[in-house]
């Protein structure tokens, strides 16, 4: 006879169960579904599950990754290196326009920059692939107006979210079903912290870059935050020398966008001992969200992840 | 911390199980700021977020110079401008114990379906009542819809102590009002704390203001809950089939989330709705193969045998079968501004299985303030029906109540893609059911069944005894009803043998006429009840289906099934009428307790135990009781 304490899965197990249950129905209902790939620990994380879902059997997905080409070079070589193994197929996009007319984000705001090089490019690339499911890596966790976004996001044919008209979402029954050019954006990594997240890739010895461990890195004092200088499109300010730290990121956005912080952490218990200490949210290193308290809302109703 | 305290952190954390729970209250009862303390005193809220609650504070803020911990968790800009809360925001926390989702949803009526849809995922709820104002028409909803959707632990948080001086008689008495309500819907497991959100006293640490008040704080109630995964995996087994992984020529696996019960290697199994037999071969988490699956997890399975299985079939257990059918009530809650009409075409999801579906009728509407049964030719937003649904083609599922995972549907449109309708399955409707009066409506009577019953000093009920025969049903309703008309009470008894006299003549012993037999007494009681009566009913009623079946035609607290009690021996050596003696010489046949099930109550109201008690300390208890229920007055 089982006990209670047998059948009780611990959260992580919970957490897991309802992902693999959510990428599996995208899977079986959705026509043409592709996994957005980042790069990070969340994308990381993501793909760990979608694995889990499909074992013994390969991914019946592609991942897409959205290349504004300012990430990290340490980044791009982690890509590359998931891209070559067996059992993923990883298409790149870039917006070639948005990069001939030479936007970027050290002459660009990061609010032109974002939109030209990632949420058009994504746009751009759902078009062209038709796409009527995309995985995200969002959680509800990290920002105000995320925590109000269904699993199963609708978006118009325009890519639009409309925040005051979400499809009601009940029990485990989500609702995929979209006409020709609309589309379900699926974040199955919604009810995950941040701790959840560092949690499970100590439990599962998942790979992420190397970035969010502390090292000695070269860096730059801009607006406040501490900027890396990964390589020598970062134009330098009279007067500024670049300085060796020892930093590490909480977050792999684009590089002059994305602030490091100072770090001992070299470990995956040191990351997550540190930010049981921790005194600021994951999201403060990312220019893009402070433009206006609500600025993530109104990207998103344009097409953002 | 050192090295070694990360560690041992690790390790509990990675231990730690996952409540979720839905909160319910208004913005003025304070539920924002009771979610903001919990953030705040468990320490989920970070600096930064905190510097803009405090830039915010002083733009929107209604807490003076302390920062308003309410605007922590209103997320969208425009319900901060307005004060309000819209939709369904999810919020997460942990301590050492637990790890905690909080479904935050509004409580004005026009949310209704916002709260059904937090409350669908939700283990336990936290109804907040403002002091000041005590029980209010909202608490009522609010309970009544936490209720619906089955979430079994209650706790009401009585908030705003601070500001009636932390009076206990005034949080004694609004206990009290508290305690009425839940019995007469049958909420079993509730608890009332007094609470200040604004200072935090009783939320995560007791109240030096309210030394009088000892039992749990929220908090503590929170991490001491059941969190579920026990429960589901008691119940029968239910598979359903949501993708086939056939993705290596050599392996063809079905995947899936257990919705209930455990699962093992050599499992007998059928494939509904087709009836196909196997047995399972193999569970497997994850590619990796296990011992037992258990309710909850993303499972793959093989089976023996190379039959048929596609996405929208369900595994079950070979012994414990679910129904299968293309005709059930249900309880819908509408979600569409576009009215559900009866006779309209949906598409239904039911764990994995998509199919139309029509709904036939709607039987009534439930007032979800009064609880009133009304009719109702349609459902409008956030209104609840009790329906019957007819689906295109045959489906295996169970009632809502039993089994969650297979008794909870959506009804999408077929144009829009909306979801427009959530359903709860209550029972199954097989043809003999089948109305035959569509266009026979309800009259609205201007003396209505409160008023009637007001006069007779009574609430209506129904007093359903059921037990063995020879176990004393009607020999204690009887002695009942002599009571209740000596104490100047209305009733009426109705007898199984009478009826079967008049009413049901035409009605063999057939499965399909003991059915039939049950609903015409159920829908006399019905009647009985709508007159103010107390209705008292003695029949074997040997299937706990037949009586959820009549406990569904009532209005929610007027049923009360009374299990009279004798162990089956004792009935015998009873045997009033000498039926056991003709049983057991095979002259009946299908005779309740020898060839034929007796389905004791799960739940029932109240136990009478006739081996140990009297007739009269039967009628004593019983007495006490209706009266506790507050179905007696004076």
């Amino acid at each position: 006879m089982s006990t209670d304490a047998d059948c009780r899965l611990t959260h992580l197990e919970a957490l897991e169960a309802e992902s693999v249950h959510i990428i599996r129905e995208v899977a079986a209902t959705a026509q043409r579904p592709v996994m957005l790939y980042s790069i990070g620990k969340d994308s990381a994380v993501m793909l760990h599950l979608a694995r889990k879902a499909f074992a013994p059997g390969r991914l019946p997905f592609s991942l897409l990754n959205i290349d504004t080409t300012w990430k990290f070079q340490e980044v791009y070589a982690f890509r590359d290196r998931v891209a070559a193994e067996d059992d993923i197929e990883l298409i790149t996009h870039r917006n070639v326009e948005g990069l001939e007319q030479g936007i970027n984000p050290i002459d660009h705001s990061p609010g032109v920059h974002t939109d030209v090089l990632k949420t058009q490019a994504l746009k751009q690339a759902l078009t062209r692939y038709r796409v009527d499911a995309a995985f995200g890596g969002a959680r509800r966790d990290e920002e105000r107006s995320r925590a109000k976004e269904r699993v199963f996001s609708f978006r118009d044919r325009h890519h639009r979210w409309d925040p005051k008209n979400q499809r009601p979402e009940l029990w485990n029954l989500y609702n995929g079903r979209v006409a020709d050019g609309e589309s379900i954006r699926v974040f199955p990594l919604s009810n995950w912290t941040e701790l959840d997240v560092w949690q499970y890739i100590h439990l599962e010895n998942i790979p992420v870059p190397s970035l969010y461990f502390a090292d000695e890195r070269p860096v730059v004092d801009r607006n406040g935050m501490l900027i890396v200088v990964d390589d020598d499109r970062l134009p330098l300010e009279p007067g500024e020398t670049p300085r060796m730290e020892r930093v590490r990121f909480r977050t792999l956005g684009c590089y002059p966008l994305t602030g490091a912080i100072r770090s001992e952490a070299a470990t995956l218990p040191d990351i997550i001992h540190e930010m049981l200490v921790a005194r600021s949210s994951e999201r403060q290193g990312r220019a893009i969200d402070h433009d206006a308290a609500s600025s993530m809302e109104q990207k998103k109703q344009q097409g953002y992840f | 911390m050192t090295e070694f305290d990360i560690h041992a952190y690790l390790e509990q954390h990675r231990g730690k199980d996952l409540l979720r729970f839905i909160t319910c209250g208004s913005v003025d009862d304070g539920k924002s700021t009771l979610i903001g303390r919990l953030l705040f005193d468990t320490q989920q809220v970070f600096e930064d977020q905190l510097a803009a609650v405090e830039r915010d504070s002083r733009k929107y803020g209604t807490t003076g110079d302390a920062p308003d911990l309410a605007l922590l968790v209103d997320g969208l800009q425009a319900e901060r401008e307005q004060g309000i809360t819209i939709d369904v925001a999810y919020r997460y926390f942990t301590t050492e114990s637990r790890k905690f989702i909080i479904a935050d949803t509004p409580g004005h009526e026009q949310y209704t379906r916002n709260m059904v849809t937090g409350a669908s995922t939700a283990r336990a709820a936290v109804v907040l009542v403002d002091a000041t104002r005590g029980m209010q028409v909202q608490t009522r909803r609010h309970s009544y819809l936490v209720h619906l959707l089955g979430i079994e632990q209650v706790l009401v948080a009585v908030n705003k102590m601070d500001a009636v001086d932390h009076d206990r008689a005034t949080f004694e008495a609004i206990e009290r009002d508290y305690e009425d309500f839940a019995r007469q819907l049958g909420i079993a497991h509730y608890r009332c704390v007094p609470v200040s959100a604004l200072t935090g006293a009783n939320v995560t640490r007791p109240s030096e203001s309210m030394t009088w008040y000892d039992g749990p704080s929220v908090l503590e109630w929170l991490e001491s809950v059941p969190a579920g995964g026990g429960d589901d995996s008691r119940r029968p087994m239910r598979f359903p089939v949501q993708y086939v992984n056939r993705s290596r020529s050599d392996f063809r696996g079905f995947c899936g989330q257990l919705a209930g019960g455990c699962v093992a290697p050599g499992d007998p199994v059928v494939v509904l709705p087709s009836g196909r037999r196997s047995e399972v071969a193999e569970v497997l988490l994850h590619g990796r193969a296990v011992d037992r699956g258990v309710a909850g997890q993303s499972l793959t399975l093989t089976l023996a045998d190379e039959i048929d299985v596609s996405r929208g079939d369900m595994l079950v257990h070979a012994e414990q079968l679910p129904r299968v059918g293309d005709c059930f009530d249900a309880r819908v809650v509408w979600m569409h501004d576009r009215p559900m009409l009866p006779g309209r075409q949906y598409d239904m999801k039911l764990a994995a299985t998509e199919l139309p579906a029509t709904p036939e009728a709607i039987h009534h509407r439930i007032d979800v303030n009064t609880l009133e049964h009304q009719p109702a030719e349609q459902l409008a937003l956030n209104e609840i029906g009790h329906c019957r649904i007819r689906t295109g083609r045959a489906l295996a599922f169970d009632a809502y109540h039993s089994q969650p995972g297979s008794g909870a549907f959506i009804l999408v449109d077929r144009v829009s893609n909306l979801t427009v309708g959530a359903g709860m399955i209550v029972r199954p409707v097989t043809d003999a059911l089948t109305d035959k009066s569509e266009n026979v409506t309800w009259h609205r009577q201007s003396v209505d069944k409160r008023s009637r019953a007001a006069q007779k000093a009574q609430r209506p009920a129904v007093l359903w005894f059921t037990g063995l025969s020879g176990a004393g049903k009607s020999t204690v309703a009887n002695a009942l009803e002599q009571a209740l008309f000596q104490r100047g009470h209305h009733s009426y008894l109705l007898d199984g043998d009478n009826v079967r006299h008049g009413l049901n003549r035409d009605l063999g012993f057939t499965d399909e006429d003991r059915v039939e037999n049950i609903r015409r007494i159920g829908e006399v009681a019905r009647l009985m009840a709508d007159a103010g009566l107390v209705v008292l009913s003695a029949f074997i009623s040997p299937f706990r289906a037949d009586r959820a079946l009549v406990r569904e035609l009532m209005e929610d607290g007027e049923f009360i099934e009374i299990h009279v009690d004798a162990p089956l021996e004792v009935c015998e050596s009873r045997d009033p009428k000498g039926l056991y003696a003709k049983a057991r010489a095979g002259v009946i046949r299908n005779f309740t307790g020898i060839d034929s099930p007796y389905e004791a109550p799960e739940e029932p109201e109240i136990v009478v135990d006739t081996a140990e008690l009297s007739v009269d300390e039967c009628v004593e208890e019983l007495l006490a009781y209706l009266k506790r229920r507050g179905i007696l007055i004076g």
